[in-house]
C-alpha cells in the first residue's frame, strides 16, 4: 500500500478542525442533556450525589427503575403548571414589546447613511457590553417606591402617591425588553440593510403609499429576520432568572425560579431536572426554528 | 424619494426613544455612584466615598480576580474552539454529522442558562471524577463558559469568513501553500479583527455570568457576578454603583480604541487600494 492510499485511512487536518469543536460541544453541551434526564427518573435521597441510581445490579439481578414521581407531580401540583404557563406569556409579551420597539429602531438605522448607521448600530450593542446584572441593578433604582421614577412623576404633579412597580410582573417585563432589546434589533438591521431598495422604488412608481408598500414589501421580505430576533429574545426570557428575581418580586411566577428554588433551596435535584427536561421539551420547537436560520446564516445561504 | 417632514419626525422621535431607553438607565447607574447617601434614590451630594469603600472591600476584589482569571481563559479557549467551528461551518459544506454540528454550534445561544448550569453541574458530579475533572470550582466554571461562549464567536467569525474573498485562498493554494500554511498566512490575518471581537465577546460573557457559575461555583471560586448578585438582592447598594461606573468606562474606553482601531485599518486599506489603482493605471 503506497502513502497516498493510506492517507486515506488516517485521519487528516479536516478531521481534526471538525474533531475539536464537535467533541467538546458534544461532551459539555448534549451529553449533559442525557444526564438531567436520567437523574429526572431517580428518586430524592440524603446522600451524596442527593438521589437513588436508577439502574441497580444486585444479586445477580439487573433492576431498571424509573421513577415517574418527579414528572407526575410537573403536572399535578398546580404550582408548577401556573409558573410554566406563567414564563410562556411573560416571554411572549416581551418578545413582542421588543420587536414593536425594536422594528423601528432597526428600520430607521438601516436607512441611515453607511457611514452614521455602523455607529448607530453599535450604539445599540454597546450597553450590550456592560455587565447584565448590572444592568438589571439600574432598575431597582429607577423602578423602587423611592425611586427616580416615583420623584419625577411626583415632582412634576402627574401623580400624588408612588406607583408601585418594582416587586411586580410589570418590573419583570420593563427588565427583559431593556435586557433582551439589543437581541431583537441585531438580526432585524441585518435583514432590513440587505433589502433591495430599488423594490420600495417600483412600488412607490406603481402609486404606492409608503405604508402600503411597507406592508406589502418591507415586512413580508423581513420576516426571517422577525422570526430570528423573536426566537433570540423569547427562548432564554422563558428560562430568565436573574430579572425575576431581582425586579419581579414574589407575585412573578417563573419557571426558572422554580428550578432554581428546587435546586438550591429544597436540594431537590430530580425534581430540579425533571422541570428541566419539561422547560426543553417546551422549547425544542422554538430552538429547532431558531437553529435552521442560524445554520443558514452562518453558512451565507441567506437572502 | 426624499423622506417627508413627517417621516423625518417619526424617525428622529423613534431613534430618540429608543437610545434614550438603552442609555438612561446607565447613565443614572453612574449619577447615583457619586452620591454621598447610603439610599441611593435620594440625592444628598456629590462624593465619591463609595469608590473608597469598594476598592477597600476584600471580598469583591478577591472575586473580581477570580472573575477575570475565568474569563481570560474561557475567551482564550473559545476563541480557538470557536474558530475552528467557525471554519466548519462556513467552508465544510458536506460531512457526515453535519445537521448535528449546526444544532450542537447554535443551541447553545438561546440555551437557559438556568439548564446549561444544571446540566453541566449534573455531568460533572456524575462523570467527572471520571475524567479527572472535581465538579466545583474554577476548572468546572471554565468549561461551563467555554461550552457557553463558543457559540457566540463562531457566529462572530464566520460573518467575517463570509465576506472575505475566498479567492486570496484559492491563489494561495494554486501558489503551492498547502491548507494549513494557507490558513496561517493569508486567512487568520484577514480574520484577525473578528477574532478580537469574538475573544473580547467571550470575555464579558463569562465575566457578566451569574446564573450558570452559580451552579459550578465552590466555596473558594466565589465570582464577581456572585458576589454582585448576594449583594443587590435585597436592595439598592451604592458601592455596587461605584462597581458598575468603572464598568462601564473599561468598556467604555475598549469600545473607542477598538472603533478607532477598526477605522484607522479601513483607511490604511483605502489607501492602499488607491496606491494599487495609480500603479497600475
Amino acid at each position: 500500500m503506497n502513502a497516498r492510499a493510506l492517507k486515506r485511512f488516517v485521519p487528516g487536518g479536516r478531521w481534526a478542525v471538525i474533531a475539536v469543536p464537535f467533541l467538546w460541544l458534544l461532551l459539555f453541551f448534549a451529553i449533559p442533556f442525557l444526564i438531567v434526564l436520567k437523574i429526572s427518573f431517580s428518586r430524592l435521597a440524603i446522600a451524596m450525589p442527593p438521589y437513588t441510581p436508577i439502574v441497580e445490579y444486585v444479586d445477580k439481578a439487573l433492576t431498571l427503575r424509573l421513577n415517574l414521581g418527579n414528572y407526575v407531580a410537573l403536572f399535578t401540583d398546580s404550582q408548577y403548571v401556573v409558573a410554566y404557563l406563567s414564563s410562556i406569556k411573560i416571554a411572549a409579551v416581551s418578545t413582542l414589546l421588543c420587536l414593536l420597539i425594536g422594528y423601528p429602531m432597526a428600520y430607521f438605522i438601516a436607512r441611515m447613511k453607511p457611514s452614521t448607521r455602523n455607529i448607530a448600530l453599535m450604539a445599540v450593542v454597546l450597553p450590550s457590553w456592560i455587565s447584565f446584572l448590572l444592568r438589571v441593578y439600574a432598575w431597582v433604582g429607577i423602578l423602587d417606591a423611592n425611586g427616580i421614577l416615583n420623584r419625577a412623576l411626583m415632582g412634576l404633579g402627574v401623580i400624588d402617591a408612588p406607583l408601585r412597580i418594582l416587586y411586580t410582573p410589570l418590573a419583570a417585563y420593563i427588565g427583559i425588553v431593556y435586557c433582551y432589546l439589543p437581541f431583537m434589533v441585531l438580526p432585524l438591521y441585518a435583514n432590513l440593510v440587505k433589502l433591495d431598495l430599488r423594490l420600495l422604488e417600483a412600488a412607490y412608481d406603481l402609486g404606492a403609499k409608503p405604508w402600503q408598500a411597507f406592508l406589502r414589501i418591507t415586512l413580508p421580505l423581513s420576516r426571517a429576520g422577525i422570526v430570528a430576533g423573536c426566537m433570540l429574545v423569547m427562548i432564554p426570557a422563558v428560562g430568565e432568572f436573574v430579572i425575576p428575581e431581582m425586579l419581579g418580586g414574589p407575585d412573578t411566577l417563573m419557571i426558572g425560579r422554580v428550578l432554581w428554588g428546587e435546586f438550591f433551596n429544597n436540594r431537590d435535584w430530580p425534581a430540579a431536572s425533571a422541570v428541566a427536561i419539561v422547560m426543553l421539551l417546551l422549547l425544542m420547537v422554538p430552538i429547532l426554528v431558531f437553529n435552521r436560520y442560524q445554520q443558514k446564516e452562518m453558512e451565507g445561504r441567506l437572502t | 424619494m426624499n423622506p417627508t417632514f413627517g417621516q423625518r419626525l417619526l424617525r428622529w422621535t423613534v431613534l430618540a426613544l429608543g437610545y434614550a431607553f438603552l442609555y438612561l438607565p446607565i447613565v443614572l447607574l453612574i449619577v447615583y455612584s457619586f452620591n454621598a447617601s447610603r439610599l441611593a434614590t435620594v440625592w444628598a451630594g456629590f462624593s465619591t466615598k463609595w469608590y473608597g469603600e469598594l476598592l477597600r472591600d476584600r471580598q469583591i476584589l478577591e472575586a473580581a480576580w477570580v472573575s477575570l482569571r475565568i474569563a481570560f481563559w474561557t475567551a482564550t479557549a473559545a476563541t480557538v474552539i470557536g474558530t475552528l467551528g467557525a471554519m466548519v461551518m462556513t467552508r465544510f459544506h458536506r460531512f457526515p454529522g453535519k445537521t448535528m454540528f449546526g444544532a450542537l454550534i447554535t443551541a447553545p445561544l438561546v440555551m437557559p442558562e438556568v439548564i446549561i448550569g444544571l446540566s453541566i453541574l449534573l455531568m460533572l458530579v456524575s462523570v467527572g471524577a471520571a475524567m479527572g475533572i472535581p465538579s466545583k470550582g474554577m476548572v468546572a466554571i471554565w468549561i461551563a463558559h467555554v461550552t457557553l461562549t463558543v457559540s457566540f464567536v463562531t457566529v462572530v467569525v464566520s460573518s467575517r469568513l463570509q465576506e472575505l474573498d475566498k479567492s486570496l485562498e484559492e491563489a494561495a493554494m494554486d501558489l503551492g501553500a498547502n491548507r494549513l500554511k494557507v490558513f496561517f498566512l493569508i486567512t487568520l490575518p484577514i480574520i484577525a479583527p473578528a477574532l478580537v471581537s469574538g475573544w473580547l465577546l467571550a470575555f464579558t460573557l463569562s465575566l457578566d455570568d451569574v446564573v450558570i457559575a452559580s451552579f459550578v461555583a465552590g466555596p473558594d471560586s466565589t465570582t464577581l457576578p456572585i458576589k454582585v448578585f448576594s449583594s443587590v438582592r435585597l436592595g439598592v447598594s451604592p458601592k455596587i454603583n461605584a462597581l458598575a461606573t468603572l464598568m462601564i468606562m473599561a468598556v467604555s474606553i475598549a469600545a473607542i480604541v477598538g472603533w478607532w482601531l477598526m477605522y484607522r485599518e479601513d483607511r490604511r486599506r483605502q489607501l492602499d487600494m488607491q496606491l494599487a489603482l495609480q500603479e497600475n493605471g
